[in-house]
């Protein structure tokens, strides 16, 4: 595919302004720009088969099977769409007098009441763009807390092994020290290790439940008092949300804040990395720390971004929450959790879980014996899947499982294509016992093979060389 | 109720049984009884396509759609070209994940190498990163990335964005790093109070340009006073000013960053927003966020990848310098979008539109007795004027449709973009007129 800067050719131009209807101004003497920045020169024809023609190389959940574990990727309702397009929520601005947008406001309150009910919280603010962003907006929550009692000592956060690596990149920007806790082989929080950590030095917990292998930990309200006891609070992970809304509430299990990935468990559209909305939720004892924008809301407040949010993202995560209501909350929950355990039943007997229990929304699939056996790893299996049109599952996450590739089918998968997706499954397992060789050179049916990663590193090229 | 669960209740009871499980309450055997919520969440009723439809359009209709905005601080109101609003919503590109599989998301990923590379010319940098969550934030990883051992104090001008300082002030909060805010003087930084402040505990200085106010800092000057005491110099920028202004680079800037949202975003009440961050090659590992490179597969062919990875969270973990693990993917496949289709020409031409607008309601409303340039400095599109009764005016404009400029500081924060027409800015004078007589 050849480069946008590669089709522009001089002259070409699309009509989009009229002519200026007032007397030009000149820039200030020496602010002017000297050579013309580089961009491409296109007509409309051009710019819409280019993009086409990228688009033809994208892969979207609604296009097709996306078992991303932890990423849910759930359908992503065109409704939704339809809702944040409309106009009077796309062109009015943030700083507009709130007698002006009193539907804005509206969609924020609803929404807000609406994911407080589901999550068992009294506040949230909507201001984080990303999951890591909440991350780091709910320690803040912790750390305000801990200072508005002079508590300088706690300087500690607690992090099982098996956390996103967001999860101590996050404690580290908020000033704390890590503290690394090992799982129990099922990847659940090793009490006594939580025991030996906790002291007058900790600040608080961070954790998702389910964990990241999808295994709900039966002792969390052992675990949330424990920190507690020791004068920490506890942070909520809700990444892994998809597998208990409408069923447990992170309230209930003893944390302080957690923060929502409306762009997983909300249906809000993933757009190839961004925007999402990582909304915070916090007890009441926390609300007066929550972030407000300076200049849109309230100063003397911290803020983690400018004005009060992805608010279109809200809009979507509003429709996706009317339209399930009540009782479909739990419902798409249950799903999730009945299609994950489906979906691992169909694979038994071929690839290896990780864990033979009942699994929550993902489950993990242990290659390490495979690959021994055949030379044919996680990731040979992975690349080998694109071949049959699936977007292969996270692989080599999380850490404490080895050859890993973990897989969350979400509530919006049909049977039909579970037993299709075991099949294929069933099918390169049996191939990589004949065919190594094969799978080790996968995909063969895409525009380009495996990319040559270490030399991206090595000589970065991060942009077009016009020369 | 509204569900997007396909399976029908038969084929549940048909996967319950090829699990061994007869209730679906049994799925959830492992979470301690008393923690499973047991009543119904205390919510409505789920609601039809077409109930959800009705119910979104009558919030929206709640909020007034002025037909014209002369109000800035942060959020612009450019003209969006039509295919600007309909390539993003194709659902290939909406509705993928991060492209950590590169042989199915090269579509995804050359969109942002094209996208890194139109960013690195509009600042006159040597790369950019996939973006950040938005200008904001932009800042803040700007600044502690220019942090080391030695050098942690960050410097910021008193005329950038309110919620861009309050946005750096709570980062350098989480990192335990000091800021201190360089006083303005007359509606510019004062580069004296600037160069009382540094020393060389100073990571970085950051100046908005144009500033708040909308007024051109002395940028070149303030740069020198900085490299002079050995630290960094961030610039903040308007994209759409710099089709037409002197680049951050030529400026002397290490690092660009700002709001890319001018590039084909709707204003839409704050957000989805971008951020942008651009810099030179030699502070490239330094940089957050996702970057995309371009490579070769085992065939010779041109590949792109996420690359420079060992910087990032995923890798790193609590050694990483920021937890940031995505961008703003779709917001810069718009930018990028915007960028084609506007050209350099037409981006210069937004740019010239706006300024000249600009200049044409401050003269006509400065003309009015009352009424004055609270910085008599130049400007680019937004100007900051003395005016009595600016919450009438404020009320007496939203009446005829049109959103005045922000009252700010005792005073009307105008700012006039290429959608503004003649005849409404003439409106605005004779109204502004009228309630001032």
């Amino acid at each position: 595919m050849k480069l946008i800067f590669e089709k522009s050719v001089k002259g070409r131009k699309c009509d989009i302004l009229p002519k200026c209807d007032v007397e030009a101004v000149a820039l200030p003497e020496g602010l002017a720009r000297e050579v013309a920045p580089r961009l491409p020169e296109m007509s409309e024809t051009d710019v819409s088969r280019h993009y086409t023609e990228l688009n033809k190389q994208v892969h979207g959940v609604n296009c097709g099977f996306y078992p991303l574990g932890s990423c849910t990727m759930k359908y992503n309702p065109r409704i939704d769409e339809e809702a944040a397009a409309m106009e009077g929520f796309t062109n009015i601005h943030p700083l507009a007098p709130k007698s002006s947008v009193r539907g804005a406001l509206e969609v924020l309150d609803t929404l807000r009441a609406d994911l407080c009910e589901i999550t068992g919280m009294d506040g949230m603010t909507f201001q984080p763009a990303a999951g890591a962003h909440g991350e780091f907006t709910g320690v803040l929550l912790i750390k305000q807390y801990h200072d508005s009692h002079n508590d300088t000592k706690r300087t500690k956060i607690i992090v099982p092994d098996s956390a996103h690596g967001t999860n101590p990149a996050t404690a580290a920007m908020c000033g704390y020290q890590v503290v690394n806790i090992p799982s129990t082989p099922d990847g659940c929080v090793d009490l006594n290790a939580l025991r030996a950590v906790l002291g007058e030095d900790t600040a608080g917990l961070m954790l998702t439940n389910p964990n990241t292998v999808g295994i709900f930990d039966e002792n969390i309200l052992e675990i949330t008092k424990l920190v507690h006891e020791a004068g920490g609070l506890c942070y909520y992970d809700g990444a892994n949300t998809n597998a208990i809304m409408g069923v447990v509430r992170p309230g209930d299990m003893g944390f302080d804040c957690i923060h929502l990935n409306l762009h997983k468990t909300f249906a809000t559209p993933h757009g190839g990395g961004g925007p999402g909305a990582g909304a915070v939720g916090c007890k009441e004892f926390l609300k007066p720390f929550l972030p407000h924008s300076a200049l849109m809301e309230k100063p003397g407040r911290l803020q983690v971004r400018g004005f009060m949010g992805n608010f279109l993202v809200c809009v979507r995560a509003l429709a996706y929450v009317m339209t399930l209501g009540r009782e479909g909350i739990p419902e798409a929950a249950t799903n999730a959790v009945l299609n994950a355990n489906y979906l691992m039943q169909k694979i038994k007997g071929t690839f290896t879980p990780a864990f033979d229990r009942i699994c929550m929304h993902e489950f993990v699939l242990d290659l390490s014996g495979y690959e021994k056996e055949t030379g044919v790893s996680a990731l040979d299996v992975a690349k080998s899947l694109i071949d049959y049109g699936m977007h292969p599952p996270t692989m080599y996450f999380p850490l404490i499982v080895h050859e890993a590739l973990m897989l969350e089918p979400t509530e919006t998968e049909s049977i039909e294509t579970l037993d299709w997706a075991a099949d294929v499954f069933r099918k390169l397992y049996a191939l990589g016992k004949t065919d190594p060789e094969f799978m080790h050179n996968a995909p063969h049916h895409t525009p380009i093979g495996r990319p040559d990663e270490v030399k991206a590193a090595r000589s970065p090229i991060v942009r077009y060389d016009f020369a | 109720m509204g569900s997007y669960v396909p399976s029908t209740e038969e084929q549940r009871r048909e996967m319950l049984k090829a699990i061994g499980l007869t209730d679906y309450r049994e799925l959830y055997r492992d979470v301690p009884e008393n923690m499973i919520l047991n009543r119904p969440l205390d919510l409505p009723e789920g609601k039809s396509e077409m109930e959800v439809r009705n119910a979104m359009a009558a919030l929206a209709a709640k909020n007034t759609v002025f037909s014209t905005v002369l109000r800035g601080a942060g959020a612009y109101d450019h003209y969006i070209p039509s295919i600007v609003k309909y390539i993003p919503a194709k659902e290939e590109f909406l509705t993928a994940y991060t492209p950590y599989q590169a042989e199915i998301s090269q579509g995804v990923l050359q969109s942002i190498f094209e996208y890194q590379t139109m960013i690195a010319e509009l600042t006159g940098m040597d790369a950019s990163n996939a973006s950040v969550y938005d200008g904001a934030t932009a800042a803040a990883e700007a600044a502690a990335m220019c942090r080391d051992r030695k050098r942690r104090v960050t410097l910021i001008s008193a005329t950038a964005h309110p919620d861009v300082i309050n946005t750096v002030r709570t980062y350098c909060y989480g990192t335990n790093d000091e800021l201190v805010v360089v006083p303005a003087k007359d509606g510019k930084t004062d580069a004296e109070a600037l160069k009382a402040l540094l020393n060389d505990g100073v990571a970085s200085f950051y100046v908005q340009q144009p500033n708040f106010y909308g007024v051109f800092e002395d940028a070149d000057a303030l740069g020198e006073i900085v490299h002079a005491a050995g630290a960094m110099f961030v610039m903040g920028c308007n994209p759409i000013a710099l089709a037409i202004m002197k680049t951050p680079r030529n400026s002397g800037a290490d690092v660009a960053v700002g709001e890319g949202q001018p590039l084909g975003m709707p204003i839409g009440f704050g957000g989805p927003y971008l951020g942008f961050m651009a810099t030179t090659m030699k502070n490239i590992r330094k940089l957050p966020g996702r970057i995309v490179g371009e490579t070769t597969d085992h065939d010779g062919n041109k590949a792109y990848v996420l690359s420079l990875q060992a910087r990032e969270q995923h890798i790193r973990r609590e050694k990483a310098s920021s937890n940031i693990c995505s961008n703003e993917a779709l917001c810069a496949l718009t930018a990028g979008l915007y960028m084609a289709t506007m050209g350099p020409d037409g981006m210069a031409e937004a740019a010239n539109q706006s300024m000249a607008k600009a200049h044409y309601l401050e003269k006509a409303l400065t003309a009015i007795p009352g009424v004055k340039l609270r910085y008599d400095h130049p400007f680019f599109h937004e100007f900051l004027l003395d005016m009595p009764k600016y919450k009438e005016i404020e009320l007496t404009l939203a009446a005829k449709g049109i959103l005045s400029g922000l009252p700010y500081e005792d005073g009307m924060l105008w700012c006039v973009t290429e959608k503004a027409s003649k005849a409404t800015l003439d409106l605005v004078v004779s109204v502004v007129k009228e309630v001032l007589a």
